[in-house]
């Protein structure tokens, strides 16, 4: 069984936390900065995943159970505020909701 | 034990005049009166009390221990001695004053008025009595609050300003002393082992000069401030000025004496060195308060401001009698201190009085009130003439003796402080000239002194009188605590290093 | 008898007491009255004391009573104490009898005046605080008085206070004199702290003991003093707020501002007398300061054209004389013409007040004219008093104090011929400017009708102090006329005159220049203003002549100088400090604050997306410098 380095996996998740951080910066629609979000998770619980393999520990599988669990958690109380969001607004721009500021 | 009363008859007529004032407010008035008048006693009686005679006004009576937090080494410590007693007499006194004048003047939240004002003097009396750091930086954050409260509530146009600022000013002050009181109480606890906050263990605190000049300059922030010296002094016209009435004669009377008594209670007796390193800056201080707030009064419009200013000027002489540190320049110290709070106190009572019938402060609206007012003008030139230095009365009394005593100090200083004499004739005679005497703006017209107000001019000038022609009785309450402040191991080192002590009998020619 | 010392001052004060306590309940009668027996009662006392004093005590032993102890701090133990010797004596004397003559005429003068009993309040706290002046036993009591008449001519100057000018004059009279009195402070400070004693003749003993002559320490105790009695004094420079002081009711200037207050300096420096001629360069100062005020001021008074400011330069002018005798050492000198110059001047103030009050409170000498007729009171009174004031020979008081100095100028071994020519050009001037008003006022066409009004009160004060203005130079005559007694009787307190030796013959010789002199001016007077009155309008009409005319009728520039030097300096810097410079310094800070808030607040947008990119960025700089540290 070929082992992946686990720099690939590094990587990768290097990889997917850009995209979701771009997502988040240059979607507008609230829906979608919800969902990169989730792919921005997603990346640190792989970069948790290839560590832990990488030496042989548990703590990092633990650590995406714990991530995951936070996720779940994130996006019922998110969709439930974008259901707000879009009562109040009648759209999903986020940029519509800047009345908070100095 | 009388102490503790004091400070707590204070407390609870204030509490209780907040819950009667709901229901009538005459009631809030009496009870106020009523607390303060009962503490009167008792500090004439504490002054006439036999363990007083005895000690002549130099040792601490009726003190009063109690642990409050012993872990910390922190405890319910009262005691006074003759200066704080003296204080505290004037304390009473100008709190008197402070509710009569408010009867008319204040109608809004009279409970809540009442409330503050009585806490203001509990935290002042506690001030003057307070034998422990910490207790002496919780009384100093008493006097605070509600003093905020009374500018922000009550006060004039630009209150909220004056207020913060006058907050701001203190508070910053008041936190740099808290860090010099922590400083002084872990020096001491390593020194000895015994963490303490108590006054008597930490006076002597052994440290090295660099800490202890630092240690100083955070309690100066906290006392210059309140006096104040002339660098951080402007919080004082806006919170004079904008205060009402009461404020006013409880800030002037009052509140500046706590900074001056620190000086003498605290800064010397810790830091005897590094206060008489410090004396030169001090007595310049002094100088350049006298004579900044004598050209500021000079060019003001508003009467309030110019009797503010005029404190700057009057409180000068007071620093510069601490700092020339002999005992002529003290004792005129301590008679400037209560001198200045009665006639600066009567000053703002008929500003007081002259805005609440005419409502303006501006005296280039006003004239001529002779005509109209002659018993008020008269009370009025009396108290100018206080504050010009007339002999006769209790200022100049105070005043001759700092200049002497500074003038074996240091002549220069003493000199220059002198043009003090023609600059408080200035801004006196044209506070005089512009409010009373001239032509009568048409339709100005004014009641004289109510039988009330005549009744409370009469006493403060029958005190300045007799501060003026017999002060030996204050002299010597106010002398052997003195004494026994320069002659406490620390005194006797600032003594040693900076100016000699005035010897008991002058022998003629050096 | 001498223990009732003590209610000499005090009487006075229990008059103004009273009619400050209860000014407004009682009648005008009933202050007159107040404010007259409590001044003629202490004048009764102090008669019968000098009866004792002079009958029982030959040899003039000071008689001192110590009342309590002001204040004891240190060694600082000034008394609330009366010294009463020769001189002090005279000084009570001449104070409570003038001032005594002086409130009967103003209950007259102020009658129907609204602040009436206010009046005689203030009187009464002025010759209280002037007796307690010249009885105190020590410089801080002295110094007690010497404040406290300084407020009462500060408050009866401006007794009219509804007129802004008089104000202003009543406010620069205290501020001036201030500015003295300051000096004089310092000087107590000096003199405490170097002998140990206020006590004034504690204090004069010690000094003689352990200064020698010319001291820098007597010079400098003795110049600071010196201040003191210059501001008072109204002697150059601090002269100018005199003539202004004549703003308040006429009895005010006679009684304050001629014949008792603004000698105080005078006596305070014969009462320091040893202070002084340990310091001989301060004294000659005075001399000199004597000498020079009394030629400027009596030019002024040349020119004047209001009655009062005539007088008033010409009190500047007198007391310059007296200075000169102070200077020279003539104490004895001073002192007498101190005496007679309390009667001659009151008496010419007076005489001015009926005048002005006959003629509806004009003041204007050329609009005066031919009153001789019309106001036979007021003429004889004026003829009197302007020739003892001028030093008419032989039959006047004024004739022997002033020769009395002159002689002591040319004699003493501190005077000299310089100081003695200026002291007879002054006598001639002085005859000429008083007898310029006399002529004026008296002679001439009628311009304006007076008033008459018969006046018992005006009638008895003028009699009595015109009496005292021709007699009361008897006490002293020259040594070739007679018996010096008023110099014996002083010089139990005061040094006699210490002078060259010149024979008799030159005393005749000065003498009789001094009595010449005066004629001459009299002449002058007579001839430009009688004879020839176009000479004067000639002088006047001449260019250099216009211009030294109104030099001197603004006093010789030196309001003008103050105004530019000081005042104005001062009223400005004040203005620009109105709002409190340092103050800056604190909004400053406020408002730097208020700027940093302005520029984060703009960063706050609300927008999500701005807050997640800045997010970003802090958080990958975070980490860049976490990596590369």
């Amino acid at each position: 069984m070929a082992y992946l380095p686990v720099e690939h996996g590094f990587i990768l998740a290097a990889i997917l936390f850009v995209t979701g951080l771009a997502g988040v910066l240059v979607r507008r629609n609230i829906i979608f900065i919800l969902m990169s979000i989730e792919i921005m998770l997603n990346a640190a619980g792989l970069a948790f995943i290839s560590a832990g393999s990488r030496w042989g520990q548990p703590d990092g599988q633990v650590m995406y159970i714990f991530i995951l669990a936070m996720a779940g958690a994130e996006v019922s109380v998110g969709l439930g505020l974008v259901l707000r969001f879009y009562h109040l607004f009648r759209t999903l721009d986020a940029d519509e909701a800047s009345r908070m500021k100095g | 034990m009388t102490l503790g009363l004091i400070i707590l008859i204070l407390i609870a007529g204030g509490v209780l005049a907040w819950a009667l004032g709901r229901v009538n407010e005459v009631l809030a008035r009496a009870v106020s009166l009523l607390a303060i008048f009962v503490d009167l006693i008792l500090t004439i009686s504490l002054l006439a009390g036999g363990e007083f005679r005895i000690s002549g006004g130099g040792a601490f009576v009726d003190q009063l221990k109690m642990p409050w937090i012993p872990q910390l080494g922190i405890s319910l410590h009262f005691g006074a001695d003759g200066l704080s007693l003296l204080l505290l007499l004037l304390t009473m006194l100008l709190g008197i004053v402070s509710v009569l004048v408010s009867w008319r003047e204040i109608t809004e939240r009279v409970g809540f008025f009442h409330f503050n004002l009585l806490l203001v003097l509990a935290g002042i009396a506690g001030v003057f009595t307070a034998l422990d750091l910490f207790l002496f930086y919780f009384f100093w954050e008493l006097m605070l609050i509600p003093m905020y409260f009374l500018i922000a509530v009550w006060g004039h146009e630009k209150r909220v300003y004056a207020s913060i600022k006058f907050f701001i000013f203190t508070q910053a002050g008041g936190l740099l002393m808290l860090l010099s009181i922590l400083g002084l109480f872990y020096l001491h606890g390593q020194d000895t082992g015994v963490y303490t906050f108590d006054y008597f263990s930490l006076v002597g605190t052994r440290m090295p000069y660099a800490v202890s000049f630092w240690l100083m300059l955070g309690f100066l922030a906290g006392f210059l401030v309140k006096v104040p010296a002339v660098p951080v002094h402007s919080w004082l016209p806006d919170a004079h000025t904008e205060a009402p009435t009461a404020g006013s004669v409880v800030l002037a009377g009052l509140l500046l004496k706590t900074g001056a008594y620190g000086l003498i209670r605290f800064v010397v007796p810790f830091f005897p060195d590094a206060s008489a390193a410090f004396a030169p800056v001090g007595m310049a201080l002094g100088v350049a308060g006298i004579i900044y707030g004598a050209v500021l009064a000079f060019g003001q419009t508003d009467m309030k401001r110019l009797i503010a200013n005029s404190s700057i000027s009057h409180m000068g002489f007071v620093i510069l009698g601490i700092y020339a540190w002999n005992t002529l320049a003290l004792q005129g110290a301590v008679i400037q201190m209560l001198c200045h709070g009665i006639s600066t106190g009567m000053l703002f009572v008929i500003a007081g009085a002259l805005q609440d019938r005419l409502h303006t402060r501006e005296m280039a609206r006003m004239g001529g009130l002779w005509d109209a007012a002659p018993a008020l003008s008269g009370v009025a030139l009396f108290f100018a003439m206080a504050s010009l230095g007339l002999p006769g009365l209790g200022n100049f009394v105070a005043e001759f003796l700092v200049l002497m005593g500074t003038f074996r100090s240091d002549m220069v200083y003493s000199v220059l402080a002198s043009t003090g004499f023609v600059l408080s004739t200035i801004y006196s005679l044209s506070f005089v000239s512009r409010v009373f005497h001239g032509r009568r703006p048409e339709g100005l017209a004014l009641a004289d002194l109510s039988p009330r107000e005549g009744a409370v001019s009469l006493v403060m000038i029958a005190l300045i009188l007799w501060i003026g022609l017999y002060p030996q009785p204050i002299l010597r309450v106010s002398g052997a605590a003195l004494k026994e402040i320069e002659l406490g191991a620390a005194g006797r080192q600032m003594a040693e290093t900076a100016v000699p002590l005035l010897p008991e009998a002058s022998n003629g020619a050096r | 008898m001498m223990g009732l010392l003590w209610l000499v001052p005090l009487l006075p004060f229990i008059g103004f007491i009273i009619l400050a306590l209860f000014g407004k309940r009682i009648s005008n009668r009933g202050a007159a009255a107040v404010g007259c027996a409590s001044v003629g009662l202490s004048a009764v006392i102090s008669m019968l004391i000098a009866a004792d004093f002079i009958s029982f005590n030959p040899d003039g032993r000071a008689y001192s009573q110590v009342l309590w102890t002001w204040l004891q701090v240190g060694g600082f133990r000034p008394q609330i104490g009366l010294y009463l010797d020769s001189l002090s004596l005279i000084m009570v004397l001449v104070v409570s009898f003038v001032a005594f003559f002086i409130h009967l005429y103003s209950a007259a003068y102020m009658r129907g005046d609204d602040g009436y009993s206010r009046f005689f309040a203030y009187m009464n706290l002025f010759v209280g605080s002037m007796l307690t002046l010249v009885l105190a036993d020590n410089l801080l009591l002295l110094y007690l008085g010497w404040e406290g008449v300084g407020l009462c001519s500060y408050l009866l100057i401006g007794f009219w206070y509804r007129d802004p000018a008089n104000i202003r004059a009543a406010v620069k009279a205290f501020i001036i004199t201030r500015v003295g009195d300051t000096s004089m402070a310092i000087g107590l400070f000096f003199l405490f702290l170097n002998l140990g004693s206020l006590n004034i003749q504690q204090l004069l003993g010690l000094a003689s003991r352990s200064w020698p002559i010319g001291s820098g320490m007597a010079v400098a105790g003795a110049a600071l003093l010196l201040g003191g009695a210059l501001g008072k004094s109204a002697q150059l420079p601090l002269q100018t707020w005199l003539p202004d002081a004549m703003a308040g009711p006429t009895p005010v200037s006679a009684l304050i501002h001629a014949a008792t207050m603004v000698t105080a300096g005078v006596y305070l420096i014969a009462r320091t007398h040893v202070l002084f001629e340990l310091a001989p360069q301060v004294q000659a100062a005075v001399a000199v300061i004597g000498a020079v005020t009394l030629l400027v001021s009596a030019a002024s008074a040349l020119t004047q054209v209001d009655i009062k400011r005539v007088l008033a330069y010409s009190t500047i002018s007198q007391i310059g004389y007296m200075f000169l005798a102070l200077g020279v050492g003539a104490w004895s000198g001073a002192i007498f013409h101190f005496m007679t110059h309390a009667f001659f001047k009151a008496l010419l103030f007076l005489a001015a007040g009926v005048i002005i009050t006959a003629m509806g409170g004009e003041h204007d000498i050329f609009k005066m004219g031919g009153l001789r007729k019309t106001l036979p009171l007021a003429f004889w009174a004026f003829l009197a008093g302007a020739a003892s004031l001028a030093a008419i020979p032989f039959i006047t008081a004024g004739f022997y104090s002033k020769d009395l100095i002159l002689w002591s100028v040319f004699s003493s071994t501190k005077g000299g011929v310089w100081l003695w020519l200026t002291g007879l050009a002054g006598a001639f001037l002085t005859a000429l400017y008083i007898f310029r008003v006399f002529f004026v006022v008296f002679f001439g066409q009628m311009k304006a009708i007076p008033l008459r009004k018969r006046e018992t009160l005006f009638i008895i004060p003028l009699v009595v102090l015109a009496v005292f203005s021709v007699i009361a130079g008897f006490v002293d005559l020259p040594g070739w006329m007679g018996a010096e007694r008023f110099t014996g009787f002083i010089s139990t307190s005061l040094p006699l005159t210490q002078t060259l030796p010149v024979g008799g013959g030159a005393e005749f010789m000065v003498d009789l220049l001094g009595a010449v002199v005066p004629l001459i001016g009299l002449l002058f007077a007579y001839l430009i203003y009688i004879r020839k009155p176009a000479f004067a309008a000639n002088v006047v009409r001449n260019q250099a002549g216009r211009a030294l005319n109104r030099f001197w009728l603004a006093g010789w520039g030196f309001d003008a100088a103050y105004d530019i030097l000081l005042v104005r300096p001062f009223d400005r810097l004040s203005r620009m400090l109105r709002g409190d410079a340092i103050d800056l310094v604190y909004s400053g800070i406020a408002w730097l604050n208020r700027l940093v808030h302005l520029l984060l607040s703009g960063t706050e947008t609300g927008r999500l997306r701005w807050y997640v990119l800045v997010l970003g960025f802090g958080g990958a700089i975070l980490i860049g410098i976490a990596v590369l540290l």
